[in-house]
């Protein structure tokens, strides 16, 4: 193969998933008139918010070869005490005292427990060396556990309207998630192609044995990635609970599995070492496009689950193919 | 019985063998001997069907035969025993036994009876009485090879070739393989033996086979030679004269290691090193040559920091004691490691030439402490490109396109960028073409030349003997030679580096 056809199957596998979501947005513009307009644009970018704050912590730790399936019950613990702060705030039995929490103080709040949790995630995975898949199943289910205590299985409802904001506001016509996640995107783009951190990521990945002998510590860079990952998942609790205005102990269920859609979907090989923030932006957008489009096109969400699956697997095999030319 | 004519083997390039002869009988146990790299493993490794790829003919029963695979092989009735063994430790004796040829009922169902009956009467054959459900990991090494010779036989071997039989056994149990391999050779099966201990050679074997570059250098009965001839045949190419003398001050030491250990990381009892000291000098390149698992590698590791919790010993580095209990701790103290094997431990394979080399001192190459310089980054590659003369289009081509040698440089230029005061080199040169080989050379010695210490590990003898300002020998985890390059020769450090037993 000459350079100029491979740098130029190069930038268009670059650009694959781009390119599937520009003609998958073409093709529902002819299905149906509904699809392209700015009020469903703006509605699809809202509903995706929160999952590509989700998958851009997974892409972090899909890259250095790891992968994180508690962030959907981190969201609903994290979610949960953001309004349950709210609302409730810290009682102080021997004094007969409640400690409230602004909205400033509760999300933060919520963030620190993310970061302790992906933390410790980072922590039983380095230091037990017990597979990150392993790891964090144990913290689904962990979370999932403590969301329900501290809930008691019932939605923290009615959470006033200035936290509302955060999932339901917008600013100059665009929603506020929407800005949440393009500054989480741009911080985490930022992360992985200008700083030490991130070319740490990217070496961890795509050789562990030869990074440590480099003098990396392999051990930090992971407890960081998921720490990080676990911070964005409270975020989007944040988000999700503001948007409902409630706190539901349910609420993240199998948001992992759509972050991880994502992630693949964007091109980040599960192996690590290989992949970008921006094809996971991509490939969120492209689920979100497709689960719009079916619901415009009156498709049962029995079959939309169907069709999701298909495009993930396309992906992938896509990807295959063209690793195996190279 | 079994006979190699001819045989030519390249690899991209490299001729691994040459025109090999080489012929078993039937009833005899045939010798193979020459060093590392001699072209041992890449012989059976054709005769046992795991290469395809290869020149000439092989003759089996008087008939020419082209295996396709290691089952087309194992079926014709060859049998290749690795030094690493290939049994699956989880599951029973009886089931390595039958692996892939299980016995099953008329229903389908696996005929556990059976098989373990079958199993039980293979392993009386050798004297091995044990309950055939015992599971590979319970039982002693030499016994897991006593169950690989149970596989060979079930599979009806007539040709068994055992490669470093006895690397990892007892004496008892080396016993006790002897006797086996008396009683294999009764029954008239075929065997050869690959080994470097010559002290079993001539205990246990009928005809001597030498090769020695890729080629059969001599063959015949092991009663007509002395171990001394051996050595002779396995090492006598022509001597390459060693081209250069540094000067290094005596009293200018760099580094130096005082007794150090390192334990086997499960079997307690075992040390991989034993009471390793040695010093090395500024300007001084210092070659270390050993057999297979002498140690060598293990050494340079603990040394770099990466067996901090079982390894002791003390480490000074211009005379001042270091603690080193990571990579960064031996960066920190101006140790570079250039590891062995650099796909697998050196290299980030789809990154960037440019990113490889900055890989070990991003941290310099930032600006405010916080972001990253493509600048900075681009003009430290550009520096060793050139230096190290780095063939490659761009500084942005990923390194898994340029050839072994070009690799090999990039790997070096990432340790030289950290500024070390001692760079270790493990096989610096394997597997790269004769070019880039001398380039390492050259540049080691203006490296020595400018004041770095040096120690270079290494398997082949005449790049220990041209390199080299002084030759430290080991064998079995323990050091057995230091020797100055005006007394070092290829007989006397393979004199050190065989098993002295």
């Amino acid at each position: 193969m000459t350079t100029t056809s491979a740098s130029y199957t190069n930038s268009l596998k670059k650009f694959q998933s781009l390119i599937a979501l520009v003609i998958l947005c073409i093709v529902l513009s002819f299905l149906t008139d509904k699809f392209f307009t700015a009020s469903n644009g703006v509605n699809v970018l809202r509903q995706v918010a929160v999952n590509i704050c989700i998958a851009t912590g997974m892409t972090l730790i899909v890259l250095t070869g790891g992968i994180d399936l508690s962030v959907g019950s981190v969201l609903a613990l994290c979610g949960a005490i953001t309004a349950g702060l709210l609302k409730n705030g810290i009682p102080v039995h021997s004094a007969n005292l409640y400690i409230g929490f602004t909205i400033l103080g509760a999300v933060l709040a919520a963030i620190i427990v993310g970061v302790l949790l992906g933390f410790f995630n980072g922590l039983v995975i380095t230091k037990f060396k017990v597979p990150p898949f392993v790891a964090t199943l144990a913290m689904l289910t962990v979370a999932r556990g403590f969301t329900m205590l501290y809930t008691e299985g019932h939605p923290i409802s009615n959470l006033g309207d200035n936290f509302a904001l955060i999932g339901a506001g917008s600013f100059i016509g665009i929603p506020v998630p929407v800005w949440i996640a393009i500054v989480v995107v741009l911080l985490a783009a930022f992360i992985t192609k200008q700083t030490k951190l991130g070319r740490y990521i990217y070496a961890i990945g795509g050789n562990e044995t030869a990074a440590k002998l480099s003098g990396i510590r392999i051990n930090r860079v992971k407890l960081i990635v998921y720490s990080l990952g676990a911070a964005l998942a409270a975020i989007g609790g944040v988000i999700v609970t503001s948007r409902l205005d409630s706190a539901q102990p349910n609420a993240g269920v199998s948001y992992e599995l759509d972050a991880i859609a994502a992630v693949v979907i964007g091109g980040t090989s599960l192996n690590g070492g290989k992949g970008t923030v921006w094809g996971t932006v991509i490939g969120a957008i492209i689920i979100g496009v497709l689960n719009n489009g079916l619901v415009l096109l009156n498709v049962s969400p029995f079959w939309q689950q169907v069709v999701k699956g298909g495009v993930i697997l396309f992906a992938v095999i896509i990807d295959k193919i063209g690793d195996k030319k190279e | 019985m079994l006979e190699a004519r001819n045989i030519t083997k390249r690899f991209s390039g490299v001729t691994a063998l040459l025109n090999i002869n080489l012929s078993l009988q039937s009833g005899k146990v045939t010798a193979i001997v020459g060093e590392n790299g001699a072209g041992k493993s890449t012989l059976m490794k054709i005769l046992s069907g795991v290469h395809r790829q290869y020149e000439g003919d092989i003759i089996y029963n008087g008939k020419p035969v082209k295996f396709s695979s290691t089952r087309d092989a194992e079926e014709a009735g060859i049998a290749i025993i690795h030094q690493e063994l290939n049994l699956v430790p989880h599951l029973s004796i009886a089931e390595n036994i039958f692996l892939g040829k299980e016995i099953t009922t008329a229903l389908g169902v696996l005929d556990k009876r059976q098989m373990n009956k079958v199993a039980e009467q293979l392993l009386a054959r050798l004297n091995f009485a044990i309950n055939p459900e015992t599971k590979i990991l319970d039982i002693k090494v030499g016994q897991q090879q006593l169950v690989e010779i149970a596989k060979a036989l079930h599979a009806n071997a007539s040709v068994i070739i055992m490669d470093e039989p006895t690397s990892a056994i007892s004496d008892k149990e080396v016993d006790n393989l002897f006797s086996i391999i008396n009683q294999l050779k009764s029954e008239g099966k075929t065997i050869a033996y690959i080994s470097h201990k010559f002290k079993e050679l001539f205990a246990i074997a009928d005809k001597y086979v030498v090769l020695r570059d890729g080629t059969t250098v001599d063959e015949g009965d092991i009663n007509n030679v002395t171990q001394q001839v051996l050595i002779q045949k396995m090492t006598g190419r022509e001597i390459i004269q060693q081209q250069h003398i540094s000067n290094f001050d005596e009293a200018d030491l760099i580094l130096a290691v005082k007794n150090l250990n390192l334990r086997h990381p499960e079997r307690k009892s075992v040390n991989l090193l034993n009471n390793i000291s040695f010093q090395l000098h500024k300007g001084e390149i210092l070659g270390i040559y050993g057999l297979m698992g002498a140690g060598r590698t293990e050494l340079m590791e603990v040394i770099f920091g990466l067996h901090p919790k079982t390894s002791t010993g003390e480490i000074l580095v211009e005379n001042i004691s270091q603690k080193i209990k990571s990579p960064c701790d031996a960066i920190e103290a101006g140790i570079a490691l250039v590891p062995e094997d650099r796909k697998l431990q050196g290299l980030i394979l789809n990154q960037s030439v440019n990113k490889n080399i900055g890989l070990a001192i991003l941290k310099q190459l930032q600006h405010w402490g916080i972001m990253l310089s493509h600048a900075k980054e681009k003009i430290l590659s550009a520096t060793y490109i050139n230096r190290l003369g780095i063939k490659t289009t761009t500084g942005n081509n990923a390194v898994q396109n340029l050839s072994g040698g070009n690799q090999q440089k990039i790997v070096i230029a990432k340790w030289l960028a950290t500024n070390p005061k001692i760079l270790l080199l493990d096989e610096p040169t394997r597997g790269i073409d004769i070019n880039a080989k001398s380039e390492i050379y050259k540049l080691m010695r203006t490296l020595a030349a400018e004041g770095m210490g040096i120690i270079m590990v290494s398997s082949e003898l005449p790049e220990i003997l041209a390199v080299s300002d002084r030759v430290l020998v080991m064998c079995e985890g323990e050091m057995t030679a230091n020797l100055p390059i005006a007394n070092a020769t290829e007989q006397e450090i393979l004199k050190h580096a065989i098993h002295k037993n």
